[in-house]
């Protein structure tokens, strides 16, 4: 009977599972739909400890173990996410991800083990004698793909926080292919091999895919993390569904599957939006492209004119209408309340301010809504793609707050560009462009941007933050 | 090959659901706003902890002598909690800021 109960509460964790999914797709209902997860969650873990039976009936033991373990977890995983600041939240995502991973990983070797030791008493000369290939597929994907979500993530993570940099040497892509295949074939080899050996090549499997997770994420840039990130999500939940086949357990199926297919279609999205393939961010990095291709923008190198903070102030106070373009510049340099300052400002003096959010603005998709958002920005100040770009034709001013890419005209008019094809903020629309950054150094993607070096536009140089807030100043004075 | 048949046939109600999610799943995405992206990612990052079932389960039917199975499935629980619990406090908070707009 009890075993009836846990079945009840696993399909109560699925369905949560889809309306939670559901519900975080719409805007109004987000946070509940959070919550609804959430519960689900709750419901099935707690279900799990108390009400599993195993094969033969008998329910779990080492309860000590199981809380003190759920305890240290959750006291990292609350203080970690409560602790981390809005900007960072991209890499929080990728630790929590590479944990998930790391978690299926381990898992699928515990569960190896048994499956080990159990061929072992009984004798086989063979491994393949002693498991169904289902369930040693099951177990050897579980671990290869929650052992690359894991090192990925970590590298990811590593990567977004600063302390690693983008790693590219010759025939990387070629060696990376090797090292997938040497995984697949390792992972063959497993399977047939002679039971003694069985678990020497399973290790070697696993260690070598840790290395591919590593090598995989190394090379790919700044821009594309992302697509990473979204990428390894999906993988994780992969991974978990694979954990679903081993204990027969439909709940973990559903989340696993579920968030693999909706991670799958999220990455493809992101790519979308920059006009890339999925290959193409995988296998062509951003860098090794812009040697090639990217030196035959014809302006580069003109000439660009400056514009000082109280002309600036100026031409943005006596404007009817401001569009602010914020890009990852914004993030880093923390500006995002002192920018809500200068929109509220603006708007006391009869200036309309809009702000034009490029779907991959930042370095997520939606994480310049997030930083926004976080300070305060009214909801319906953010205009999407296309809704800015109409807006842009009769904007006066715009305002580049360290955006780069996104307004590259590069994407529309030089088929060369490695960004060629990618939906832009058409700012040159706009009367005035203003382009804050911190240099002219090329940004996140390495290429050249041309709006910078066109009549319209005008540079101010500085940190993103103290700009602002000496544009502040100097518009209350006036 | 017969085992492989064999299998299959002992896990169809699973292989039915997988089909099923992978639908769903791009059903359910396709239509969300990017502004929600991140949100919606990092609440996806925190359903696919999940995999914490597993784990306990693992953990608890671990033998008090086999130390591989007791040492790495509480290395296994901790960090799925981490996954679960981390994520959804931190979708919760990105959804928090969301909600202030009114």
């Amino acid at each position: 009977m009890k075993f009836d109960i846990l079945t009840i509460c696993y399909i109560v964790a699925a369905v949560t599972f889809i309306i939670g999914l559901k519900m975080l797709s719409s805007p109004a209902t987000a946070r509940r739909g959070n919550l609804v997860a959430a519960a689900g969650m709750f419901v099935a873990i707690i279900g799990t400890i108390f009400l599993y039976k195993d094969e033969e009936g008998l329910p779990l033991h080492n309860y000590p173990w199981i809380f003190a373990a759920l305890i240290i977890g959750a006291i990292i995983g609350v203080v970690a996410a409560k602790k981390v600041k809005m900007t960072a939240m991209p890499e929080m995502v990728s630790f929590f991800n590479g944990m998930g991973g790391a978690c299926a990983a381990l898992i699928s070797v515990i569960e190896f083990d048994y499956v080990f030791r159990a061929a072992e008493k009984m004798n086989f000369a063979h491994f393949s004698e002693g498991v169904a290939p289902g369930h040693y597929l099951a177990i050897v994907a579980g671990s290869i793909i929650g052992s690359v979500s894991f090192a990925g993530s970590m590298i990811a993570w590593g990567k977004l926080n600063g302390s690693f940099k983008d790693v590219i040497f010759k025939a990387q892509h070629t060696i990376n292919l090797l090292i997938f295949a040497g995984v697949i074939i390792l992972a063959i080899i497993t399977f047939f091999a002679v039971n003694t050996y069985a678990d020497y090549f399973f290790i070697a499997t696993v260690v070598l895919a840790l290395i591919y997770g590593v090598l995989f994420v190394l090379p790919i840039g700044g821009a594309d993390m992302p697509v990473v990130i979204s990428l390894l999500n999906s993988f994780t939940g992969v991974a978990a569904a694979c954990g679903g086949f081993l204990y027969n357990n439909k709940a973990m199926l559903t989340g696993g599957i579920l968030v693999g297919a909706a991670g799958t279609l999220l990455t493809i999205l992101m790519c979308k939006a920059m006009n890339r393939s999925l290959t193409n961010v995988l296998i062509g990095s951003f860098g090794a492209k812009e040697t090639t291709g990217g030196g035959n923008t014809g302006t580069t190198g003109g000439s660009y004119k400056e514009i000082s903070i109280s002309d600036a102030a100026m031409v943005m106070r006596y404007a009817s209408k401001v569009m602010i373009v914020p890009g990852y510049g914004l993030a880093v340099a923390q500006a995002q309340h002192t920018c809500h300052e200068l929109e509220k400002l603006l708007e006391e003096k009869g200036v309309e301010v809009g702000y034009a959010i490029h779907p991959v603005a930042g370095r997520m998709p939606g994480h310049m809504n997030v930083l926004l958002a976080e300070a305060d920005v009214s909801y319906d100040k953010l205009l999407e793609l296309e809704q800015a770009n109409d807006a842009l034709k009769s904007t006066d001013v715009v305002l580049v707050l360290g955006a780069n890419d996104v307004v590259n005209p590069a994407a529309k008019n030089n088929p060369s560009s490695p960004i060629y094809g990618m939906p832009i903020l058409d700012v040159e629309q706009a009367k005035t462009v203003i382009v804050n950054k911190r240099s002219m150094k090329p940004g996140y993607a390495g290429i050249e941007n041309d709006l910078f070096y066109q009549p319209k536009t005008s540079m101010l140089f500085g940190d993103g933050k103290k700009v602002l807030q000496d544009l502040i100043n100097e518009i209350k004075s006036l | 090959m017969e085992a492989t048949l064999q299998w299959i046939s002992a896990n169809q109600q699973m292989i039915y659901i997988v089909i099923l999610m992978i639908f769903l799943g791009i059903e359910i995405i396709g239509r969300v706003p990017s502004v929600l992206h991140t949100p919606l990612m990092s609440g996806a990052n925190a359903i696919h902890g999940v995999v914490i079932i597993g784990a306990i389960i693992v953990m608890g039917r671990a033998s008090e002598h086999n130390y591989l199975a007791l040492v790495l499935g509480f290395l296994a629980v901790i960090l799925g909690t981490l996954n679960v619990v981390g994520g959804f406090v931190v979708t919760d908070r990105m959804l928090e800021m969301f909600k202030k707009k009114k």
